[in-house]
């Protein structure tokens, strides 16, 4: 099993994280045997077999819909990059 | 004072022996003094931890102290303590002070517990030798030369070199044990759902547990009974009847039924490492315990499962970070689309970026059945096998990493032989189970540990198992040469 250089390259976009060319490359070779160590799977029967999504089989539990969280505003946008007004700022993405 | 354990601690400060004030103290000192060689600290902040150990002498003055009023103890740097930097080893919260409490901060602190620092890890908790930190390796106290395993790899070398007497610790596929393991410590991953995950930074959420690592057993059930307990801001934590884990950790363990798994002990383990585990079941054998023979048949595939679900989760967690609302963003970019991708190039390490591009490829279109769903599936009979072994034995037992410490650099550059490190401890986090590591002697004076695995919430057995263990031998009270000042 192996990836091509266009592939990692759309799963860097899939996951916004920049690539250069040669990063690319080297990350070919890394996850190409990390991808061989995962094609051990295909080797089993697992028809009929429920897929397991945690440690126990328990289901998600709900609570009432009541506020629980306090305005905390300003504290927790203390810690952010760029606010204004109490908005939080990013370049612009509509004209 | 610095080789005292937890218990020891704690009693001489309800009989007003000492002070938290003088303890606090006097292991800032050894932090001082270590810590720029041995890394296990990412942030002391001498002043928080001074201002906790006077509130703690003013409520064992009252009266009003509990078991750790005034113990120090060291949080993993994966947990935010509110007003502390917590970085998650990472650059990307290289400038983040947490604005609130994680539940097992917040039950530290209500406690009475003082907190000495923010310990080492790897960056996310991805790695099994805490190369991958932001901040610098962690080395390994008893071979500085060596790694002290991962992710819990700066909560394990600051306990070896006396800077804390204990420390909470995360594990998702053995970052508890193998460090203990490593750094000849007692670590004990609790059932999935057991401890609270709020306030603890997500790597891979259906695996995330944390749980105590220090010298015995004794200690870590101390603080277990701290950390344990239900909490409605973790979806899934569960509702488990409180217990408390030191109550039954004297009776004698006759009759225990102990199941050693042939694959545990198949090629890839070290023959002076299984003689030790060797070693130590004759030592459980004359404590009268039995041995039965179970298997665990897919063993071999806990790891491509785990690199499999450990990614998807992990790039699902991961995808916060976005230089918006806290954490590093780059500098200059052209629009929003880049604002991101600058961000997260310069603020993830090589291991996490490898880690969210796995992840997201196997959870990409056309991937998702042959990847993430076989991988759940495998999960499950994963988590069967461990089901019919139970129904042989009480606890299983082997060697929690195939070998002792290596060395820094060795396998840093090959992620396949790194992440076999984990093969004796992912499978239980796969199936959610409890699993401990003990001190079980040395190899050419490195640490070997003994991996105790449970039934769900069989903590209480497991530590009472362990602590027999460590009344007959003496493994966990070696330290390394130059550990006290």
């Amino acid at each position: 099993m192996s990836i091509t250089h266009d592939e990692i390259k759309k799963i860097a976009h899939l996951a916004r994280i920049k690539i250069t060319e040669e990063e690319a490359d080297a990350t070919i070779k890394k996850l190409s045997g990390i991808l061989n160590l995962i094609e051990d799977m295909k080797k089993v029967d697992t028809t009929n077999i429920s897929p397991m999504s945690h440690g126990q089989l328990v289901t998600q539990r709900l609570r009432e819909d009541i506020v629980t969280e306090k305005n905390q505003r300003e504290k927790l946008q203390k810690i952010a990059p760029e606010v204004n007004g109490g908005l939080y700022i990013v370049p612009q993405v509509i004209e | 004072m610095q080789d005292w354990s937890i218990k020891q601690l704690s009693s001489l400060l309800r009989d007003k022996k000492t002070s938290s004030v003088e303890i606090t103290t006097d292991y800032l000192a050894s932090i001082k003094k270590k810590n720029p060689e041995i890394n296990a600290f990412i942030t002391v902040d001498e002043n928080l931890s001074i201002a906790q150990a006077k509130l703690a002498d003013e409520r064992i003055e009252k009266g009003e102290g509990d078991v750790l009023t005034g113990v120090p103890i060291a949080q993993k740097d994966i947990f935010c303590a509110e007003d502390w930097l917590t970085t998650c080893g990472s650059k990307m919260l290289h400038n983040f002070i947490a604005p609130y409490d994680a539940t097992v901060v917040k039950k530290f602190n209500e406690a009475g517990a003082v907190n000495l620092g923010k310990t080492n890890m790897d960056e996310f908790a991805m790695g099994s030798s805490n190369e991958t930190s932001y901040f610098g390796a962690v080395k390994n106290p008893w071979d500085l030369t060596r790694v002290p395993g991962g992710s819990s790899g700066g909560s394990a070398a600051a306990i070896a070199s006396r800077m804390c007497p204990g420390a909470t610790a995360t594990d998702t596929g053995g970052s508890i044990r193998q460090p203990a393991s490593l750094c000849g410590l007692t670590g004990l991953k609790p059932t999935y759902g057991l401890v609270s995950r709020y306030g603890m930074i997500a790597f891979a959420s259906s695996l995330d547990q944390a749980g105590p690592m220090a010298k015995s057993s004794e200690d870590c059930a101390m603080m277990l009974n701290v950390m344990a307990g239900f909490d409605p801001k973790d979806s899934t934590s569960i509702d488990h009847k409180k217990e408390d884990y030191t109550k039954n950790i004297d009776q004698p363990i006759e009759g225990l039924k102990i199941g050693l798994p042939k694959e545990y002990f198949a090629e890839g383990l070290d023959g002076d490492v299984a003689k030790l585990i060797e070693a130590a079941i004759n030592q459980y054998k004359k404590l009268g315990a039995t041995i039965v023979d179970v298997s665990l048949p897919n063993t071999n595939l806990s790891i491509p499962v785990y690199y499999v679900l450990a990614p998807a989760e992990a790039s699902s967690n991961l995808s916060r970070y976005d230089g918006v609302r806290y954490g590093h963003r780059t500098s200059q970019y052209d629009d929003l689309m880049d604002m991101y991708s600058k961000t997260r190039q310069e603020g993830f390490g090589e291991e996490v970026k490898r880690r969210i591009l796995i992840g997201t490829y196997v959870l990409s279109a056309g991937y998702y059945d042959a990847y993430y769903l076989k991988a759940q599936q495998i999960r499950h009979l994963i988590s069967e096998d461990f089901k019919k072994a139970f129904q042989l034995c009480d606890v299983i037992m082997g060697p929690t990493a195939p070998s002792t410490a290596f060395k820094a650099n060795e396998k840093i550059d090959d992620p396949v032989t790194m992440y076999l490190q984990d093969i004796y401890t992912i499978a239980t986090n796969l199936a959610g189970l409890p699993g401990m590591s003990i001190p079980a002697g040395f190899v050419n004076k490195l640490p070997v540990g003994l991996q105790i695995i449970g039934n769900y919430f069989d903590e209480a057995r497991m530590l009472n198992v362990a602590h027999q263990f460590q009344k007959a031998t003496d493994w966990h009270k070696a330290m390394p040469e130059g550990a006290l000042l």
